[in-house]
């Protein structure tokens, strides 16, 4: 369509501008962290433009249709015979929602809520001594009935569960005597007489952890996200794990949605040939070529994904191992539950990190009817990527398709006061959005100068009535 | 079935910018018009309801939000979407053929059951014509389309343009039993109550 293309001083020879040329901020890749930076700071007022190099929106976290899904993983044409291609929103980063996590009052606060509808994820497993046991979700009753543990431990994982929901760390007498600042993790589990394989069950299936590494530090950060994780339990019922409907992707969308409601602009396919440094070297623009056409917008700070920065910004840190099915059935041995969520405990199987196990299917308009998607990952170990899976693909029973990927995270090496490069962490290897949503905020710390106040409402904009 | 059953549809606007989306919508919704309306009208998305004879429809409008100017509008715009009006601007030709191309993406895209109608905006400029109405209606008889030609500046078929959308969309559909639900914050953030 024809466009006036606006001209600037600043514009090298032969340059046009990018969009609208000046903005306050540009936002390179529309990845979730990416997305809701954009948002919060559109809400705020400022011009933002964001550019991604693909065709879609969610960078590393989007959920793919199935001809996406093939050209991604280059495994040639999408079969013809598994359904409809609108169908299915693979996620290509497995993760799910705490009920009462930072993510969902992100959503709250921004009310991206509006354009998003949830479901449950039915079930959460854990994995032991070669076995899979459904997580006690429903109070006593099913504690008691669980097989994971014994009779006399069940009432000492019972006083422990009830300790740990009356904690408050400002009132010490619910302490119960035990400072939870000096107390390790390790040292809380003894005082309850709680075996290891209890312990182990706890940390790596309720409180999400990867390894044992929290086992000597302080019992509290441990004891809050097993709070987390026992109030999202409450909150909607079978597990506390919520998810949207048409799959992860629909997350950076709706925060997209909000940054362009506030005037955000928006390039998919756009590819970013350069960011611009000034003599100084702080970033202040970015270039792009389309056809031939060279084109420049200008800002003073540049957020974005790892991958759309130079090697000197970013460091590597682990490799994520991650293996996406397809399946004609759902996941053996679990009722045939419609969404679940498998954590098997590195130390379970001779490994230091967890392996997680995701799968959904139609309830949850990831997949055609009758197909399932289950997203086996780690944290690579073995330099072999089935071998670091091996004991989350042998849970899956036959698989009709897999797509296997080792990807690099990275981090930034700098906080982005120097360069005004603010990057965001690549996704990590857990099965929750919790370290992200810290990332984040610490992302949103940077760029603004403030802390993210969740407790009001961003968007408060008239006109949905 | 009762006169009083509320029948809720997503709608959702295509076409090139400044075709005048926003101010039908600012028009059907409120009975507005501002002649230098901003690109964006910075709501989520309007509701409106239409009364017909039998029954009730209440639009949920989703507006692009200018994420059409790059072509950039996310699978979430369509996903849902009973009905679309792909707007044109009369005086503008490369307005009509970006039209077409927003049918057919829309096509690709969108549900195969979508209700369609294509809007010549701006039929005030009469002295600026460009695209013919003749050539309009024989493509949307063509691609089986609702076709009017509309003015948000004096309100003309306006209003008609949304009616007679209503009067297409099935009001028997079965509404999709699904156990999703809407998050909303808790009732009472005090966490150790529940």
């Amino acid at each position: 369509m024809a466009e006036e293309t606006k001209t600037f001083d600043w514009l090298p020879e032969g340059t046009e501008a990018l969009a609208d040329g000046e903005y306050d901020c540009i936002v390179l890749g529309t990845g979730l962290k990416e997305c809701v930076i954009s948002g919060l700071l559109s809400v705020k007022g400022k011009k933002i433009l964001q550019v991604d190099r693909n065709g879609y929106y969610g960078g590393d976290g989007a959920s793919l249709n199935l001809t996406n899904l093939f050209e991604k993983f280059g495994a040639g044409d999408a079969p013809t015979n598994m359904g409809e291609n609108r169908d299915y929103n693979v996620d290509l980063v497995p993760k799910f929602i705490m009920a009462c996590g930072n993510l969902t009052k992100m959503l709250l606060h921004t009310k991206v809520t509006r354009y998003l509808d949830f479901k449950s994820i039915s079930g959460s497993y854990v994995y032991k001594a070669g076995k899979i046991h459904k997580i006690p979700t429903s109070g006593v009753q099913e504690v008691l009935q669980s097989p994971l543990m014994s009779l006399f431990e069940k009432r000492r994982f019972r006083s422990f569960m009830i300790f740990v929901d009356k904690y408050k760390e400002e009132s010490s007498e619910t302490w119960e005597g035990r400072d939870l600042t000096t107390m390790t993790m390790n040292q809380l589990y003894k005082d309850f007489g709680l075996q290891p394989d209890t312990a182990q069950f706890i940390s790596h299936a309720m409180c999400l952890k990867l390894d044992e590494s929290h086992m000597n530090e302080p019992a509290l950060p441990t004891v809050k996200e097993l709070q987390i994780y026992m109030y999202s339990l409450m909150r909607y019922g079978t597990s506390p794990y919520i998810y949207p409907c048409y799959g992860l992707g629909g997350l950076p969308e709706g925060f997209s949605r909000i940054c362009a409601i506030h005037g955000g602009t928006f390039m998919l396919n756009q590819d970013v040939d350069e960011i611009v440094f000034d003599a100084e070297g702080k970033a202040c623009g970015i270039k792009c070529s389309e056809d031939g056409k060279k084109m420049m917008a200008k800002a003073p700070m540049i957020v974005g994904d790892p991958s759309y920065f130079s090697q000197d910004k970013v460091k590597p840190t682990s490799q994520v191992v991650r293996c996406i099915c397809l399946l004609n059935h759902p996941i053996p041995d679990t009722k045939d539950s419609e969404s679940v969520q498998i954590v098997v405990p590195g130390p379970q199987v001779g490994r230091i990190n967890d392996v997680f196990v995701c799968s959904m299917g139609n309830s949850l308009q990831v997949t055609a009817p009758g197909v399932y998607v289950a997203i086996v990952s780690t944290i690579s170990e073995k330099h072999d990527p089935d071998e670091d899976l091996a004991s989350g693909l042998r849970l899956l029973g036959p698989i009709l398709k897999r797509f296997t990927s080792v990807s690099q995270q990275y981090e930034p090496v700098a906080d982005g006061t120097s360069d005004n490069c603010y990057i965001s962490k690549s996704f990590d290897a857990t099965s929750h959005f919790e370290n992200d949503c810290d990332d984040l905020l610490s992302l949103y710390k940077r760029v603004t100068g403030e802390e993210l106040d969740l407790s009001i409402n961003a968007d408060s904009v008239e006109g949905d009535y | 079935m009762s006169s009083s059953r509320v029948h809720h549809f997503k709608l959702v606007l295509l076409g090139d910018t400044a075709v005048g989306k926003s101010c039908l919508v600012v028009r059907f919704v409120r009975d507005e018009f501002f002649e230098f309306q901003e690109p964006t009208i910075g709501a989520a998305f309007l509701t409106q309801t239409v009364q017909l004879d039998e029954s009730t429809v209440k639009f949920e409008i989703w507006d692009t939000a200018g994420q059409e100017r790059y072509r950039s509008l996310a699978p979430m715009y369509y996903r849902g979407a009973a009905a679309a009006i792909i707007v044109y601007d009369i005086t503008n030709p490369d307005s009509f053929t970006g039209a077409k191309s927003w049918v057919k993406e829309l096509q690709r895209r969108g549900d195969p059951n979508v209700v369609i109608a294509l809007a010549g905006n701006k039929a005030d400029l009469e002295s600026r014509r460009k695209v013919e109405f003749e050539e309009a209606q024989s493509y949307a008889e063509e691609n089986g389309i609702l076709h009017l030609e509309t003015s948000a500046k004096n309100a003309n078929n306006v209003k008609a343009l949304f009616v007679e959308l209503a009067k297409k969309l099935p009001k028997n559909a079965p509404q999709p039993e699904r156990e999703a639900f809407p998050l909303a914050a808790p009732q009472n953030d005090n966490r150790n109550c529940c």
